[in-house]
């Protein structure tokens, strides 16, 4: 599957982290690596500190809902060797999904996980400042979860574009 | 007897010249020393990521315009190579230099306008801010003559870009590009030794490389920081490998740094221009892609070095023909992250001159 042209594959990064952070790998593939999230923070700061995979730049944190489960996705960047690390932390709650804050590893986690907070309700602990940022305080919902005033038997998209059997290009 | 003062609130925007949009900073003040500040966002929040859920990938193309609205050829370009990388869509050798031409006629444009007004806010007014916005004007006629559009540009596709230029646009760049040069040299002669910003921008807003790094800050503001990384080096997306050019870097992490570090990109920026001109293949500029296009379920991040930093778009599709999650990594919101640390202790003007040097675009932080 599409992985970056620098990306380390999971599995490469699993071994290292499995060795050290003891009973936090659930899964790897070649894109990502998936952690157990109570244990993300410890897995973070060890990629963080640890000299051959150097992650020092938090690139992009988001989130995916995936119906019964969230998928927090972190795009972690090593500046001196040039390579892009992908950790997935799986929260099986869809309810009220909470898991630690990266703030104590990454300075730069401080806006990214409140954006994630506000639109998706997943929640961080330990961090420092979390509240709503582009909706207001007593705003009903996460607008980006999947069920957001979902219309019953509405299903997003054409499910068949026009003459999409015959082969029509588009312009 | 002592004297004390009170803590007081000051609220500057959303409606103010120098939050550069509609931006609101809440402030608290002691005196004239700023001890506390917090950024108050979401009057632009349009919620582009929820609705691309219900949109086509080529539908999609249009909100990435919206976003950073002065950077709208990098917003579309990350977004299409995402998609590209999702898709299996090979670009043609041609389409791959138009992209690079458009976003680096983008780069000057938007470094114009971040130079422009980070200038006016240090004091020079206006004066500055219109020089830049000649050739800036100049650019978005470019735009204007190949795509229709001067700032929602909705330039490339999936797999290329949306037309060739017409005829009358190699004359107009070759002469855009030519007096670039000159231009810029107007504009360091005028600036770079300008006592007045010197005394506005020395000093003000000083960011180490590691807090520079682990506060995920990109683009100018890291390399203002003595960081040497861009994208278009370390990963090199579009053959920019293919160019030769220069990555500048800031010396003591302060505005007037990365105020130089724009003025120097704009420089790179000309040269690969001008070389990417001059190797300019013929061949098609599009790949025909499915009118309904529908990748296989997976995900994709790709980013590119927007004018602002790293600009990353991740796309998850589940098969259909929409995505089922779109995510723009904002570098305006992002490198927003050590605001506090940057202003407080400083004095409001000092602030507001910090501000300014992040160079945000409220369209890409609220989305």
């Amino acid at each position: 599957m599409p992985a970056g042209p620098r990306q380390l594959s999971g599995e490469a990064v699993a071994a290292p982290v499995a060795a050290a952070v003891p009973d936090s790998v659930l899964r790897a593939t070649d894109e990502w690596v998936e952690v157990r999230p109570e244990r993300i923070a410890d897995v973070l700061r060890f990629l963080h500190d640890d000299s051959d995979l150097d992650a020092r730049q938090l690139s992009n944190l988001c989130a995916v809902d995936r119906h019964d489960r969230f998928e927090v996705v972190y795009h972690l960047q090593s500046l001196d060797r040039n390579h892009q690390i992908v950790i997935k932390a799986i929260v099986g709650e869809h309810e009220e999904p909470s898991l630690p804050s990266a703030y104590g590893v990454y300075k730069g986690a401080l806006l990214q996980e409140r954006e994630v907070y506000d639109l998706m309700g997943v929640r961080f602990e330990g961090h420092p400042d979390l509240r709503r940022m582009f909706l207001w305080e007593g705003y009903p919902g996460f607008p980006l979860r999947k069920d957001f005033l979902q219309i019953p038997e509405h299903h997003p998209g054409l499910p068949k574009f026009p003459f999409e059997e015959s082969g029509v290009q588009a312009r | 007897m002592t004297a004390a003062t009170e803590p007081y609130v000051l609220n500057i925007g959303p409606q103010h010249p120098s939050t550069h949009g509609v931006f609101r900073l809440r402030v608290v003040m002691d005196g004239e020393r700023i001890q506390d500040v917090e950024m108050v966002v979401g009057y632009l929040h349009r919620s582009m990521e929820k609705l691309a859920e219900e949109r086509t990938y080529t539908q999609n193309i249009p909100f990435t315009d919206r976003a950073d609205y002065l950077a709208a050829m990098s917003g579309n370009l990350g977004y299409c190579l995402a998609v590209e990388r999702l898709a299996g869509v090979e670009v043609p050798e041609r389409a791959s230099y138009l992209r690079v031409i458009f976003a680096e006629l983008q780069r000057i444009a938007s470094h114009s306008m971040a130079n422009g007004t980070f200038v006016n806010d240090a004091g020079a007014w206006q004066t500055p801010l219109m020089y830049m916005f000649r050739e800036r004007e100049r650019i978005l006629d470019l735009f204007e003559m190949t795509c229709g559009a001067r700032l929602t540009t909705n330039y490339m596709r999936i797999g290329g870009v949306a037309f060739d230029p017409p005829d009358e646009f190699y004359p107009a760049i070759e002469s855009l590009v030519d007096e670039l040069p000159e231009r810029i040299e107007e504009y360091a002669e005028l600036l770079v030794d300008n006592e007045i910003l010197l005394a506005r921008g020395r000093g003000v807003g000083i960011i180490s490389a590691e807090d520079a790094i682990n506060g995920s800050l990109v683009g100018p503001m890291l390399r203002g920081s003595g960081v040497p990384w861009d994208l278009r080096k370390a990963e090199p997306y579009c053959g920019y490998d293919r160019f030769d050019f220069e990555i500048p870097v800031g010396r003591q992490g302060d505005a007037y740094d990365r105020f130089l570090v724009r003025l120097e990109e704009v420089r790179q920026s000309t040269k690969i221009i001008r070389q990417a001109l001059d190797g300019l293949p013929s061949g098609p500029h599009k790949t025909q892609i499915p009118l309904a296009l529908r990748p296989d379920p997976g995900e994709a991040y790709a980013r590119v070095e927007g004018p602002r930093g790293e600009l990353g778009f991740y796309v998850v599709s589940d098969g259909g023909s929409a995505p089922f999650r779109f995510h723009i990594r904002a570098p305006s919101l992002i490198n927003l992250s050590l605001l506090r640390e940057m202003a407080t202790g400083a004095s409001l003007p000092d602030a507001i001159v910090a501000l300014g040097s992040v160079d945000i675009v409220v369209g890409e932080i609220d989305r």
